[in-house]
């Protein structure tokens, strides 16, 4: 018989929910499904195989051994939507899914911790990296360092720990398998997520889990096409503006000469005016991208897609920031590989990077000083980043001078909306001097931004012309 | 018995075919890691044509598994299954062993009986092969559906115990377990006690976007904009009411004959030469010619050729 090596401790992962995954068999059942005591020991089995925090596994390990055929798959999808992740984390909740945790982190050497979660990784063993995320999650919190936000302590616990895939940049340290540093950050949010419910004993505000788990790419290589295509679909629509506006009646301009041309035809009578065919305006755009490690799995992402901007628009200026901004519009300008680029914006960018944190009410008035007069009614500032002052001053009055000075600003923020305003994001702050703010950590978040910028509503576009 | 190397992850799994050249979605990575985990036959349902048998294949390239097939059809018996006696060849050493004297002597029955109900007069067939084999192989129970219910209880019985028992040899247990994947064409339901023992995927026809994925890794050198084109009209005619509808084998071979015939673009009469291809009945071809050969460009005619009228 094979009994597939499971890490040790791993047991208890879905009793926890056991409940709720009863209750959610009894709803297939009164809905016509057969599902029987074999399902359900498989079921739990299989769950035991995958990640409960990745929605997509978790409702196709319950499939595969619930539903059985094409019909009963229909009814599941329906159900599983309905009723499934709330109803799990209310469940461990009652039962106040409490864990032992290990103690001991006031006395805990940070390096030794280090070189601890270093071997787990590399030994890839799974039963040792969930105590050590639980002991690097208890020693970060005691520090003061937890923002309150999962996705973001999982970066910056990580940054503490050092843990690039690559080898250190002093080519001391064995480089790392990145899908095992994967697996280990799997195990930080899970602890993570498992801490603040305990702590608040309540549940995170409704949600679908999978965005618990984001789902950033990781691979820029993997998504840049996709990025591109989003960003040409964008320059696209923006190009076409004009001409879906000669339809209108608005805002025509009368051509006198082809009027007075044609009139010819009609002796002399300007029977037809002819109007001026309308140019589509030059868009002129400046990104600003947020590259500190609170974003850093996003800024991989966001410099996709500043690489994308600048294959598309001529006239567009880029920023980083982290402590401070620096310009790169001519890096993108020179250089077409993605690696190099991300390569030289972090040697070169110039963006103070000491705490690792961004401080927002610094950039902006660096850029307020240096940059802000070049800004117009026509043009378009973008920020991408995730509203994290890390507490420091948001400094949102002078940003409110920037949004008006440009004809339109958009804020790009890499976290589910959820997430914004809880912790040190200061979304709120910012937000109002927005003509739009989205999240985006997906090319499909991409494309619905560009949908609603560049497609969905054009009378936007011209504003302030 | 020995266990086969797990897969770590979905993803390892899913790299896995891939690199195996079969590029599957979530729901077969995902099922295709839990059989091996589990232990557990998958069954596979779905229309002709998308990729059921291949994913198979592609598990037994992927894990370096031995691929032992059994093709199942109508009438199919556990001779044909399972093992059966060499008949002609037992006969053959009782002529011998009695070698042609009128009075055998005492006892020499009982060792010709042993000796020809052995291994060396066995017809191994796929079941067998496949419990018996010395390395993890995957076992592919090929169109279930084709099979009758009782062939379909003896499989049940074969799957849940991995043994098999022949009375004049004993019992033959199995010292790997196989990684069992069952399809079936869907053309008749299949027992809930088999449905049971198994982990169930439904594979479908695939997005525009991984078809011409797949269609690409096929047939590389096809321009993507006419494979994307061509998958596109596939998709199109699968919304016809058809009595059978385009699948992916269909898709890479009209991509192949594209390739081979040297189009450049897909329009009305590139398609009406090459669609008996995708749609082989003769009334589906007459609605696709119908329906969708009309929304087809014409090719751009020649220069004063204008005024021509359409027939
Ligand atoms: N996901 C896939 N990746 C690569 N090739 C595929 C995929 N799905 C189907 N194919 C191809 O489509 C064809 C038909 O698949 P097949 O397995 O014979 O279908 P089925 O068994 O479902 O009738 C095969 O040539 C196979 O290589
Ligand atoms: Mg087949």
């Amino acid at each position: 018989m094979i009994s597939p090596e499971r890490p040790p401790g791993e047991e208890d992962r879905v009793p926890g929910t056991a409940g709720s995954l009863l209750a959610f068999f009894e709803d297939l059942r009164s809905e016509g499904v057969a599902v029987g005591t074999s399902e359900i020991l498989d079921a739990f089995a299989a769950l035991e195989q995958v990640s409960w925090t990745d929605q997509r596994d978790f409702r196709e390990a319950l499939a595969s051994t619930i539903a059985k055929s094409q019909e009963d798959r229909r009814v599941f999808e329906l159900l599983f939507d309905r009723h499934f992740f709330r109803a799990a984390e209310a469940e461990a909740l009652q039962h106040e899914v409490q864990e032992e945790r290990y103690d001991g982190s006031d006395r805990l050497d940070l390096d030794e911790l280090r070189e601890a979660i270093r071997q787990a990784i590399s030994a890839g063993s799974d039963g040792e990296m969930r105590d050590l995320a639980r002991l690097a999650i208890s020693a970060f919190g005691r520090r003061g360092e937890r923002s309150g936000v999962i996705g973001v302590d999982v970066q910056r616990i990580r940054r503490a720990l050092e843990l690039q895939a690559r080898g250190g940049s002093d080519g001391e340290q064995a480089a790392l398998d990145p899908q095992e540093v994967r697996r280990f950050e799997q195990h930080l949010r899970r602890e993570l997520e498992r801490a603040t419910i305990e702590r608040t004993g309540k549940l995170p505000p409704s949600r679908p889990l999978a965005e618990l788990d984001r789902t950033l790419p990781t691979s820029p290589t993997q998504d840049l096409a996709a990025v591109h295509r989003a960003v040409a679909q964008m320059k696209r629509r923006i190009a076409t503006l004009g001409h879906e506006q000669r339809g209108r009646r608005r805002g025509r301009v009368v051509d006198v000469r082809r009027t007075m041309r044609a009139s010819l035809e009609t002796g002399g009578v300007p029977l037809r005016l002819r109007y001026r065919p309308k140019r589509p305006r030059r868009p002129e755009i400046y990104v600003l991208c947020d590259v500190s490690t609170s974003v850093s799995s996003a800024s991989v992402f966001f410099l996709s897609v500043l690489h994308a901007l600048h294959d598309s628009f001529r006239k567009l200026r880029s920023f980083v920031f982290i402590e401070r901004i620096s310009e790169v519009s001519d890096i993108f300008e020179h250089e077409r590989d993605f690696r190099k680029i991300s390569e030289r914006v972090s040697s070169e960018g110039g963006v103070a990077d000491v705490s690792g944190y961004t401080d927002y009410g610094r950039v902006w008035l660096e850029f307020g000083e240096e940059i802000a007069e070049d800004l117009g009614p026509r043009s378009s500032v973008i920020v991408l980043g995730d509203a994290r002052t890390n507490g420091r001053e948001p400094h949102a009055e002078i940003f409110g001078t920037i949004a008006s000075r440009a004809g339109r600003t958009f804020w790009l923020n890499p976290e589910p909306r959820l997430y914004w305003n809880y912790g040190d994001s200061v979304m709120a702050a910012y937000e109002p001097f927005c003509d739009g703010a989205f999240e985006c950590w997906t090319t499909k978040h991409l494309e619905q931004f560009v949908n609603v910028v560049a497609g969905g509503r054009p009378a936007d576009l011209t504003r302030g012309s | 018995m020995p266990d086969a190397e797990q897969p770590r992850s979905v993803a390892e799994v899913r790299e896995g075919l891939g690199e195996a050249g079969y590029l599957a979605d979530e729901s077969s990575a995902l099922v295709s890691f839990l059989a091996q985990r589990l232990g557990k036959p998958v069954l596979v349902e779905g229309p002709a044509g998308v990729g059921k048998t291949e994913l198979a294949k592609a598990l037994s390239r992927h894990t370096g598994r031995p691929l032992i097939r059994l093709q199942c059809y109508e009438g199919l018996d556990e001779a044909k299954a399972l093992y059966e006696w060499n008949y002609r060849k037992q006969l053959l050493r009782i002529q011998a062993e009695a070698g042609g004297e009128a009075e055998p002597p005492e006892g020499s029955w009982e060792a010709t009986r042993g000796d020809i109900f052995s291994e060396e007069f066995l017809f191994t067939r796929p079941l067998l092969e496949a419990i018996s084999a010395e390395m993890p192989v995957v076992l592919l129970i090929d169109e279930i559906d084709k099979t009758d219910q009782e062939f379909e209880a003896m499989l049940l019985e074969v799957l849940s115990d991995f043994q098999i028992s022949i009375p004049e040899l004993g019992v033959i247990e199995a010292r790997t377990r196989p990684l069992v994947l069952l399809t079936s064409n869907n053309s008749r339901e299949l027992t809930e006690a088999l449905k049971r023992r198994c982990l169930y995927l439904w594979l479908d026809y695939p997005s525009v976007e991984r078809e011409l994925e797949i269609v690409r890794l096929h047939t590389p050198e096809l321009d993507e904009g006419l494979a994307r084109r061509m998958v596109e009209v596939v998709h199109m005619v699968r919304q016809l009411d058809l009595k059978k509808p385009p699948s992916i084998a269909e898709s890479i071979d009209w991509a192949r004959t594209l390739l081979l015939v040297g189009a450049e673009d897909l329009d009305r009469e590139t398609f009406e030469q090459s669609m008996s291809i995708i749609v082989k009945h003769r009334s589906d071809i007459d609605l696709v010619a119908e329906r969708v050969a009309v929304k087809l460009g014409d090719a751009t005619p020649p220069a004063g050729a204008a005024g021509q009228t359409q027939a």
